[in-house]
């Protein structure tokens, strides 16, 4: 643990990385007490500051009904997180999974689950996105059944190519000679030489998924109004560029910090993992 | 009664263009007790055969007995236990991300063998038996040293209490020293656990210390099969002739100088 930490702070890149990633979560987790106006991530109208610059009352200005933005961005900090932690958390454990199997036994199973892999990464993962909230009516639960839908895939075949490489290894032929279950020879054997990799995609595909939720909720398919939502927030304000420039710059920028944030922190770890034995 | 009786065995394997025959109609047995060491030349079918012998493939044809009963294809736990198997590379034969520990213990956990309370005692029992003190069950494979590792393999297989063990290679990724301790240690297990080995090498050095008999393998086939000093003083096959004759010797003046070197003088 200290030599990871050493790691990370040894290089400034994966410094930052971590720095960005503590002051999101932390800003999310305490929200209601950091917000200037912890009632305004609902449907708050205050037409006296409404469309306001930023001043020293709302250090990033206000929307169209007056509402905070900073508080509207911290509170949308939170949905991101959330929906990604659970698009991962259900992800991952679906795509290693169907990845130890079809990289383990081979043969049919392979042929059958890597075609199906095959068939959803062939598709535009927005345009599955878009197609899934299509049959669902777009609310936050769905954004996140779409999205998790279009990202195990990805999990599979990452964890597939670890996997078919190390069924060579002597060690899992040694647990095949002594006659050990499938079920440990993939979970007890191979997964734990799966488990840097699928860490580190971890870590990177936080920030793609915050990206992706808020592509869909720029569309109109994800988070609704009055429940701030980062890619809503920039569709919003994106009709009053450039006059009303704030309602649209300091959203965009809290996107760009936080998947920049998990990005360099992503780096970072894949150096760590990588490096231990 | 023989411990191992191999009958007319055959494997092809089908590639690309036809059929490849890794082993050919090979007969043999083996006695409680014995080393027979397999020799011959990368290609000759002695992986393949050992592959057999421990269940990881099944022969195209051909029986294989053990202690009188006949292997069916899929094995029973009570034979896997009874035959073991060491690999030769033993950096890649231990999961670097388990304790040396645990992978000695996945046989144990496999044929419920003891007490499950026990058999972190019986792990650290098997690492004492080949030399390693009982502490480094904790030790993840890297902070070990190759013949270290190479024990930790042994133990694994000495763990199941086999009666036979296939050693492929053992010590051929060992350097000299280290090699001819791990060779001192297997040939005193064998006979302190009265153990049977199948010993697959191509160094005929190796052969020389270990074997009893040796059995020598050309292209799938069983040219020659024979006791140590026979094959050695008084080889029949052509094939086993030039294997021997590639043996580096050690003339006169080299053995006069090796022994005074041992002496110190």
């Amino acid at each position: 643990m200290t030599r990871a930490l050493r790691i990370i702070a040894s290089n400034p890149l994966s410094l930052v990385g971590l720095i960005l990633v503590l002051m999101i979560v932390l800003a999310a987790t305490f929200a209601p007490w950091i917000a200037p106006f912890p009632t305004h991530n609902s449907a708050v109208i205050d037409f006296a500051f409404a469309n306001s610059a930023p001043s020293s009352r709302n250090w990033m200005g206000t929307d169209l009904v007056g509402r905070d933005i900073f508080s509207r961005i911290l509170y949308a900090f939170r949905i991101s997180l959330v929906l990604g932690v659970v698009v991962l958390i259900i992800a991952t454990p679906i795509g290693t999974i169907v990845g130890l199997l079809a990289g383990y036994l081979g043969g049919w199973t392979e042929a059958v689950l890597m075609r199906i892999v095959d068939v959803f990464l062939s598709i535009p993962p927005l345009v599955l996105a878009i197609a899934v909230l299509g049959v669902l009516e777009p609310t936050l639960t769905n954004a996140m059944i779409a999205v998790t839908v279009m990202w195990w895939p990805w999990y599979a075949r990452l964890v597939y190519s670890i996997a078919r490489s190390e069924r060579e290894e002597g060690y899992v032929l040694a647990a095949e000679v002594i006659g050990a279950s499938t079920t440990h020879i993939t979970l007890r054997e191979i997964l734990p030489n799966c488990l840097p990799a699928i860490i580190t995609k971890m870590t990177l595909d936080m920030g793609f998924v915050i990206i992706i939720a808020s592509s869909l909720s720029f569309l109109g398919l994800g988070v609704q109004p009055p429940t701030p939502d980062l890619g809503s927030m920039v569709a919003e304000g994106a009709r009053y560029l450039p006059d009303s420039w704030w309602m649209t710059v300091f959203p965009g920028l809290a996107i760009l910090l936080a998947v920049f944030g998990f990005n360099l922190l992503g780096d970072g770890l894949r150096e760590v993992l990588g490096a231990e034995e | 009664m023989s411990l191992l009786t191999v009958d007319n065995l055959s494997k092809s394997f089908s590639v690309a263009g036809g059929m490849v025959h890794a082993v050919r109609d090979i007969s043999f047995a083996v006695e409680r007790g014995e080393c027979l060491a397999v020799v011959g030349e990368s290609g000759s079918g002695k992986t393949t055969l050992a592959n057999m012998l421990l269940g990881i493939l099944s022969p195209t044809s051909g029986s294989i007995r053990f202690d009188g009963t006949e292997l069916p294809a899929k094995r029973r736990a009570s034979h896997r236990r009874a035959i073991q198997f060491v690999q030769q590379n033993p950096l890649s034969s231990l999961n670097a991300k388990r304790s040396i520990g645990a992978s000695v213990r996945l046989g144990l956990d496999t044929y419920q063998i003891g007490e499950r309370a026990q058999r972190w005692a019986k792990v650290e029992d098997a690492l004492e038996e080949v030399g390693l003190p009982r502490e480094m069950r904790h030790r993840a494979p890297s902070a070990l040293s190759g013949g270290q590792r190479q024990r930790v393999g042994i133990a694994r297989a000495l763990a199941c209490d086999p009666e036979l063990v296939v050693l492929d290679e053992p010590t051929s990724a060992l350097d000299v020293l280290v090699q001819a301790r791990v060779l001192r240690l297997l040939n005193d297990l064998r006979t302190r656990k009265k153990l049977t080995y199948i010993f697959i090498t191509h160094d005929l050095a190796v052969v020389r210390n270990v074997a009893d008999r040796v059995a020598v393998f050309k292209s799938g086939q069983l040219v020659e099969l024979g006791e140590t000093a026979q094959i050695f003083t008084a080889p029949k096959h052509p094939y086993t002739r030039s294997l021997i004759g590639a043996v580096p010797v050690v003339d006169d003046a080299e053995l006069d100088l090796r022994n005074r070197l041992a002496k110190g003088t």
